[in-house]
């Protein structure tokens, strides 16, 4: 067997071949009319002889038929028909990012035309976004400078339809005495409510009303960290707030209070969470504590034996 | 309940995911025009607009009223904007009755709306201020213990939310402005389909939905001078109860109760079961028509389940609960009470199309929201009271 080229370093030379100054091209009536119509910021077609209207403009139509003299305006509102998404773009593309490919037929012509279509930022690789698609809605984006050529359209672009809304309000929250004084509770390790002066009913946390006879209520009570579970559910959703998914949030009546609030369960699977279940208030260490229920970090088991729903039902 | 008072045009939209195609005021221009057609009326002939949504956080746009007057023609007339959460779109039009029924208006447009697509509710309705957080995630994680406490109190087996889930779709087949439409919806798919709020699934939820909904309501005269079939108000009735106190009856809640006991009563009606052809009912998540069956006294407590089971709410039973799909199937929130009172009006005015309960003459809209604390009902008949 003879060597190989590279195993004996054969001569190889770069060579290009470039007409100096650059070829002329005398485009004629038809494309030149299209191309001086390009540079003043207008797409045109023109009609063939059988009435329709090609676009972009060619002399002469796929029956071989010379095209009237008669030119037509189209677009500049223009539909993508197909395309081809660009995920990686190579040298002399005619962005750096991604992009597509897309024939695009202007509104008022018959045939279409084959450009870039500028759909925004991407990164690198990305996959084609859910917004290109045929039907879609573009326009041509002019250069400023524009000289007659093809690229005196830099791309197309999809129109408007929606726009970005962001606001933001900015609030100062006042706790108001009721619930600055049960946050102060919970800051000591208590839970502290009110009794009603008129139904009895104990409030936890208090609201300093009783929603029921509508009056002021301003007698407090102590009730300890032990509840029951009357009603809760598991939730699939993820929250930051919450340990992991799934977790449980429920209603506990915690020992003498005539009202349920809502709290995480955790400590136990999610499965063998149920009604009448006695929990217990699991405090985050005392030198966390704050004026906050933050200083609880969620309810769990007791191991005490569960309360019949007889006795939790009227509070569901 | 005042002066006479019918429902002489209804307009819907499409009921979709998004409405990207059109702005706020497109949208509910839209429902307002197909009101005015179906009432053979432009917007010269009305006298006073009410208008509902929502929270102004599902889109972030405050007040949106004053800028929709232009879209629904209001410049120089009265315009009233109603908020009562989840039931809006039925206060909406209880508050537009009660214009007509007071003898102020004769011709009263009233729109309802939502775009949901221009947020989240969920992130809406759990927004989480400091100092009392709350772990509730979005309306599913508030209502789920609630639909477990009514399983439990009755008995009612785990596929009861299913057979829901699948008679609303089904009837959505039937109604072209349908959101929802799933081709050969079964319990099957319904079951695959994952627990989002145990006991709460996928499939047993509402969707997002963009929509707007519109009726024109009349005085007598008026009503008699319209095209298409008027349908009458027979009763009206709202009612609320505050979310937290204690002894509340979260599962079948006395405020319900109440608005039911009220709307019958103007309405003749002793029997709901029995002396309306239909309702349509606000079913969020399928668990809540056995249970509004019960609420609004068209069985027994403890029986909602049962009727649900036998078939009696589907479009072939003998009180079909939400013919036109439902909640289940197309929620704009603020539009969806609305559409329960406009659905109402349109099966007694024969003009329900696909979805037509046979011979329908009187029936029931219904609205709730909050944590089922506002309710909004009216009774409509094919008949003048």
């Amino acid at each position: 067997m003879p060597p190989s080229d590279t195993e004996v370093g054969a001569l190889v030379a770069d060579h290009a071949l470039e007409f100096p100054g650059g070829y002329t091209r005398s485009v004629g009536p038809v494309i030149g009319r299209f191309l001086t119509e390009l540079r003043d910021g207008r797409l045109v077609g023109v009609r063939t002889a059988s009435g329709g209207v090609l676009f972009p403009p060619l002399e002469y139509d796929d029956d071989g038929e010379a095209v009237t003299g008669e030119f037509v305006e189209v677009g500049p509102d223009a539909t993508v028909q197909t395309y081809a998404w660009v995920p990686r773009p190579l040298p002399g593309h005619p962005f750096d990012r991604p992009f597509a490919w897309a024939l695009i037929k202007p509104d008022g012509a018959d045939t279409a035309l084959l450009h870039a279509l500028d759909l925004g930022e991407f990164e690198p690789g990305a996959k084609q976004p859910k917004t290109l698609r045929t039907g879609l809605r573009v326009r041509p984006k002019w250069r400023a400078t524009r000289t007659g050529g093809i690229t005196d359209i830099e791309c197309f672009r999809p129109e408007v339809t929606m726009i970005g809304a962001p606001s933001r309000v900015e609030y100062r929250l006042s706790a108001g005495k009721a619930l600055t004084r049960f946050l102060t509770g919970i800051a000591e390790g208590r839970f502290l409510g009110h009794r009603c002066g008129v139904c009895g009913k104990v409030y936890v946390p208090m609201k300093g009303l009783c929603p029921v006879d509508g009056v002021p209520t301003t007698e407090e009570v102590e009730v300890p960290d032990t509840g029951t579970v009357t009603t809760y559910a598991v939730n699939n959703i993820p929250d930051p707030r919450a340990p992991a998914v799934p977790f449980v949030s429920a209603y506990i009546l915690l020992d003498g209070s005539d009202i349920a609030m809502l709290a995480l369960v955790a400590g136990i699977p999610a499965d063998q969470v149920r009604m009448g279940l006695r929990v217990k208030a699991a405090w985050k260490p005392r030198e966390e504590w704050g004026r906050t229920m933050e200083n609880i970090t969620w309810f769990e088991p007791t191991g005490e034996p569960d309360v019949p729903f007889e006795d939790i039902q009227d509070y569901v | 309940m005042g002066n006479a008072c019918a429902v002489i045009g209804v307009g819907q939209t499409a009921y979709r995911t998004k409405r990207t195609d059109v702005s706020i005021a497109g949208l509910v221009r839209e429902a307002a025009l197909r009101a005015l057609e179906d009432a053979g009326l432009t917007f010269k002939d009305i006298d006073a607009v009410v208008i509902g949504k929502a929270p102004d956080l599902f889109e972030g746009v405050m007040m949106p009223e004053a800028y929709l007057a232009d879209a629904l023609g209001a410049r120089g007339k009265p315009m009233t904007r109603v908020h009562t959460a989840g039931s809006v779109g039925g206060s909406t039009a209880l508050v537009a009755a009660s214009l007509v029924q007071g003898g102020v208006h004769d011709r009263v447009l009233v729109v309802a709306w939502e775009k949901q697509s221009e947020s989240n509710a969920t992130w809406a309705l759990s927004t989480h201020p400091p100092l009392t957080p709350s772990i509730v995630v979005g309306a599913g994680g508030y209502f789920a213990p609630h639909i477990r406490a009514y399983m439990r109190r009755t008995g009612c087996p785990d596929h009861i939310g299913t057979v829901v889930a699948v008679k609303d779709r089904q009837n959505a087949l039937k109604n072209p402005y349908a959101h929802l439409r799933i081709p050969g919806i079964s319990r099957e798919m319904v079951e695959s389909t994952p627990m989002l709020w145990e006991p709460i699934r996928y499939l047993e939820t509402c969707p997002s939905s963009d929509g707007a909904a519109a009726m024109v309501l009349a005085s007598e005269s008026a009503a008699r001078r319209a095209p298409n079939p008027p349908a009458w108000l027979h009763g009206t009735a709202m009612r609320s109860e505050p979310i937290f106190f204690a002894g509340r009856d979260t599962v079948n809640p006395q405020a319900g109760k109440d608005c039911a006991a009220d709307v019958y009563r103007q309405a003749g009606i002793t029997d709901p079961r029995r002396e309306l052809d239909c309702a349509e009912v606000y079913v969020p998540f399928s668990w809540y028509e056995p249970m509004w069956l019960e609420n609004l006294g068209f069985c027994g407590e403890g029986e909602g389940w049962k009727l649900t089971e036998s078939g009696a709410t589907a479009l072939d039973g003998d009180i079909p609960w939400n013919a036109s799909g439902g909640v289940l199937s197309s929620n704009p929130i603020g539009a969806s009470g609305l559409i329960r009172f406009a659905e109402a009006a349109l099966q007694v005015r024969g003009l329900a199309g696909e979805h037509q309960v046979e011979g329908a003459r009187k029936a029931l809209g219904h609205a709730y929201g909050g944590g089922a604390q506002f309710f909004a009902m009216w009774v409509v008949g094919s008949e003048q009271p």
